[in-house]
């Protein structure tokens, strides 16, 4: 029995020498990649579902609707570029949401009102 | 923090069941790790179209037809919302692909074998998707989010790939002597190789310690093949078929199937590339990348002329 495979990630595919390490630098050919927002019904917000790759924002639209609404889960879809997402930074979660940590009054529950008051 | 604090506050969140999302700080070897297993993920659902696509122009209806084209489609777009997970790690779509044409990543061994019969399709479906849904309901609930999320996704539309595989082959267990005989014939040819899908023992695999302290794997292999095989078991009586192991026996002291030894010879065999298919597979989806380098370019050029005839029009 052969030995030398012995990391296996998905089931039965072995793991050594299996990818996961950049490619040699090239050129980037890939289409620029886009993510996905799918309004599920009317009445309810879109949704981050995913991304894919497309050359502009129409076919982006219309691969949206082949890769994630095959089943009808979708009656609204945005796409917009990823390199146009600009997100908080995980580490200065702390900082950024401080302000409002001790801010306790700022929920109804904070009011401390006698039972029988009623509609309130 | 210093990276061990960091690791430390890593862990921590991992054993509290939080997800960690793409910005989060990870230790390289969950990075790596992640993508390995996501892009060969992806790799065996775009692979695993290839055995199936062979019977769309030979399906025996019109309805049978529609369905396999259906399914087929579906594993493109499970393949889509994997490679999409997998670039949240900070990977290019163009290396993983690279990745798969120089054999440098693999995919599932189980698309390595022929689909000889009709009947191939219903035992694709049924033992096939049927395997892989054992790992893909466990990897619902894996550490990565955008892992975790795809897999959700794709687990909602598997359970029509193993329904209609089943019922395919019911419509066969009822057919004439010829149909039976088909029948039985593809589960004797797919039973073993579905086992080897949850891969080597747990004695042999290695990696699985790390995978299951950082939560990536929930669940060991053998656990998921006995599962496996205690489900079959009983499923394989409502096709009047059988499941081509004499050692097949219930055992009341474990409450689970004992079953047959795995032929480990032929397992590694096909992981070392010496499959029936591992040559035709690979070739298929080389040719069809760069058969598709036309359409590619002509796209990109499209959007180009079309872009620039925008900007002019608003100037």
């Amino acid at each position: 029995m052969n030995t030398s495979i012995r990391r296996f990630f998905y089931g039965d595919i072995p793991g050594q020498e299996s990818g996961g390490t950049p490619a040699p630098e090239g050129p980037k050919n890939d289409w620029p990649l886009w993510e996905v927002f799918i309004r599920s019904k009317q009445g309810l917000d879109h949704k981050h579902v995913g991304s894919l790759h497309a050359t502009d924002a129409q076919m982006a639209i219309e691969n949206a609707r082949d890769v994630y609404t095959r089943r009808q889960e979708g009656v609204s879809i945005w796409v917009v570029k990823s390199q146009d997402i600009h997100a908080s930074r995980p580490e200065e979660a702390g900082e950024l949401y401080d302000p409002a940590a001790d801010k306790i009054y700022r929920h109804p529950t904070f009011y401390d009102l006698p039972d029988a008051i009623s509609h309130m | 923090m210093s990276v061990h604090d960091l690791e430390k506050v890593f862990q921590e969140k991992i054993d509290s069941e939080t997800k960690i999302e793409p910005l989060d700080w990870m230790p390289e070897a969950y990075r790596k790790t992640n993508i390995r297993q996501i892009s060969q993920h992806a790799h065996s659902e775009i692979v695993g179209m290839l055995p199936e696509g062979n019977w769309i122009s030979r399906a025996p209806s019109l309805k049978r037809k529609a369905i396999l084209l259906a399914k087929v489609q579906d594993e493109a777009g499970h393949g889509l919302y994997l490679y999409s997970a997998c670039e949240t790690l900070g990977i290019s779509r163009e290396e993983t692909i690279n990745d798969l044409h120089s054999g440098r990543a693999k995919y599932s061994s189980i698309f390595n074998y022929p689909t000889l019969t009709w009947a191939d399709i219903g035992a694709v479906g049924w033992l096939v998707d049927g395997a892989a849904i054992m790992n893909q309901v466990m990897l619902t609930r894996t550490s990565y989010g955008p892992y975790a999320r795809a897999m959700v996704r794709i687990c909602k539309e598997e359970s029509f790939h193993q329904r209609q595989g089943f019922e395919s082959l019911l419509v066969l267990s009822k057919g004439s002597p010829e149909q039976q005989a088909m029948c039985q014939d593809a589960i004797n040819r797919w039973w073993w190789p579905a086992l080897m899908m949850f891969g080597p023992r747990d004695s042999e695999s290695t990696n699985s310690d790390q995978s299951m302290k950082w939560k990536i794997k929930r669940k060991t292999n053998d656990e998921l093949r006995q599962q496996f095989v205690d489900m079959c078991v009983e499923q394989v009586k409502l096709l009047g078929m059988t499941l081509p192991d004499p050692n097949l026996k219930w055992n009341a002291e474990r409450n689970h199937y004992d079953f047959g030894e795995i032929d480990w010879n032929e397992f590694w065999q096909v992981v070392k590339g010496n499959g029936p298919c591992n040559k035709e597979r690979l070739q298929a989806r080389k040719q069809a990348w760069e058969e598709g380098a036309w359409v590619r370019e002509a796209a990109a050029a499209h959007a180009a002329k079309k872009q620039k005839r925008t900007a002019a029009h608003a100037a």
